[in-house]
């Protein structure tokens, strides 16, 4: 198992996984969201210097809001992700599997403060790294952590074809792997797959294409086609 | 059952529960009957997953049902309260009630603040040169250029003399250093501390000066009125830096970790309405405080005023709410 994999129990006595992002991906997805706000705001500096005074008053107070609000609003209205963690495939959730709500969001993006100095985000890092789940000194204060999104899932179907029964009895775990050998057919050049299949000849009794073909049927066997 | 025939029993449910959470998801109106159907649903698919877990089934079928009981967990359990209710909640009761209960931090943040800031205002009363131990010559200088009695806006340096400019430098820069002096105090509350402290002999030290030099007819009616609630809102962020950093220091019987976060709850709380008594400071320094036209009485009652609602709202306010 990766230690990276965070598991959650529910209410329901049934776990949640979860995949903690590491220092890298968050330090991306940061530097994303610095240029994208760095652009926002030279824009905006522009038209607002046309109106003078009034206009700087204005830019300063966006820049506050920028600087502090800007992961608030996107962590708690977006789903966890500002634009770039949405780039990085990153989302906020509370330690507990639910999405991130005003407060723990607030906390975390407050302790920047702290967790910049002394520079660089110099003791962010070092927490981030002594920390099973990256982290940093908000993270921890808020008790929220940042994860990897799943992509999205597309249904794998294996190859179908007739269902033949394996000729001796098979353990869960190699039903599995037959199985999910099957579903990674599409995803395998065929030359790999026949090679991983000879692997199996003591079983199939066969070589190259036949043998890979053979394995395809009873994957369908065992998933209950039949 | 073997997986073919569990998905092929279950395939049609799985697909009405995730069209379910995703007509939740983007808020559509629905009728009741179908809504309330979605805990159920819910922990039928829970207990799918946990029955394909059990049996074995291929990590596929496994990821497709955990993401779909991720996504239903995060729609039961996610926390959607209103958003104006519990905003009034907090101003009407719960903020005042809050300071209140924590009445011991409140006071200790308050002499850590207030009590550097008579002692260094004393101390360059009686010998001004003491005001050089803590500011550079030009940096006095630059002060009493900018509350001359006869500059033309008083409180500011040359060069900003418009109103919503300096509401913006206000807003961009007090609510910073609320911020900071919250936040440092993750660092057993040491950063709050010197935050306190140093705020406390910087303000005193330019008061005393300013007295000292007699400038006291632009210098006390341009701070009366937004000190209150400017003054009052760096207590409460440094009290709440404290609350951070006491958590870390004295967990009792919890884990640094656990007494952490739920000092954070508490006090981040407490920056929300730091936030807001800012924000109102900013706009009285920036619109009120500043103007040369209005009367120098009339400054020092509306700023009698103030602090006594200061006062009567963190006394008075919100008694008697279950909180």
């Amino acid at each position: 198992m990766l230690d990276t994999y965070r598991e959650i129990e529910t209410p329901e006595g049934v776990e949640l996984h979860l995949r903690a992002a590491g220092p890298v991906a968050r330090v991306l997805a940061f530097s994303v969201d610095l240029l994208l706000r760095g652009v926002a705001l030279f824009v905006l500096s522009i038209g607002l210097s046309l109106i003078g005074n009034f206009g700087m008053g204005l830019f300063l107070i966006v820049v506050f809001l920028m600087e502090w609000f800007y992961p608030v609003l996107f962590e708690v209205l977006r789903n966890g992700e500002t634009p770039g963690k949405r780039m990085f495939g990153l989302r906020v959730l509370n330690d507990n599997g639910t999405p991130v709500s005003w407060g723990p969001s607030l906390v975390r993006n407050l302790l920047r403060a702290v967790d910049f100095m002394p520079a660089f985000y110099g003791f962010g890092l070092a927490s981030m790294l002594l920390n099973r789940d990256f982290k940093r000194l908000g993270d921890l204060a808020a008790g929220t952590i940042v994860v990897y999104q799943e992509p999205a899932l597309r249904h794998i179907a294996i190859p179908d074809v007739p269902a033949i029964a394996p000729p001796l009895g098979l353990n869960l775990a190699e039903q599995r792997a037959l199985i999910t050998f099957a579903e990674r057919s599409q995803r395998l050049t065929e030359v790999r797959s026949e090679e991983l299949a000879d692997l199996l000849t003591p079983l199939t009794g066969m070589h190259g294409r036949a043998g890979m073909q053979r394995l395809y049927q009873m994957a369908n066997w065992l998933v209950g086609k039949r | 059952m073997n997986q073919h025939e569990f998905e092929r029993q279950h395939e049609a449910y799985w697909q009405e529960t995730e069209a379910l959470i995703d007509s939740l998801a983007k808020r559509k109106r629905m009728d009741f009957s179908v809504a309330g159907e979605f805990p159920q649903r819910y922990r039928q698919v829970c207990q799918h997953l946990a029955l394909a877990r059990e049996r074995q089934y291929t990590s596929h079928l496994i990821d497709r049902l955990n993401q779909l009981m991720l996504r239903g967990h995060q729609h039961l359990y996610g926390s959607r309260a209103g958003f104006l209710s519990p905003i009034l909640h907090f101003i009407g009761a719960a903020f005042p009630a809050l300071i209140r209960r924590e009445w011991r931090l409140f006071w200790l943040a308050f002499f850590l603040f207030y009590g550097p800031l008579a002692v260094m205002g004393w101390a360059v009363y009686e010998r001004p040169e003491m005001s050089y131990t803590l500011m550079k010559p030009a940096q006095v200088s630059q002060i009493e250029e900018m509350y001359r009695p006869d500059a033309p806006h008083i409180g500011r340096e040359r060069g900003a003399d418009n109103d919503v400019h300096m509401f913006g430098v206000y807003i961009w820069n007090n609510i910073r250093i609320g911020f900071q002096t919250f936040a440092s105090g993750i660092f057993f509350g040491v950063g709050s501390i010197f935050y306190l402290l140093f705020n406390g002999l910087y303000i005193g030290a330019v008061a005393g000066h300013l007295t000292q030099v007699g400038y006291t007819s632009t210098f006390w009616p341009f701070v009366s009125a937004h000190g209150s609630f400017e003054l009052t809102a760096i207590v409460l962020s440094g009290m709440a830096g404290l609350k951070l950093g006491f958590s870390i220091l004295a967990p009792g019987r919890r884990t640094r970790l656990e007494a952490l976060r739920e000092a954070a709850k508490i006090s981040i709380k407490i920056v929300y309405g730091v936030i807001g008594m800012l924000v109102i400071a900013a706009f009285i320094e920036a619109f009120w405080s500043a103007s040369t036209l209005i009367n120098p009485t009339v400054k020092y009652s509306v700023a009698g005023v103030l602090w006594s609602l200061v006062a009567m709202y963190f006394l008075l306010v919100g008694r008697g709410h279950a909180d």
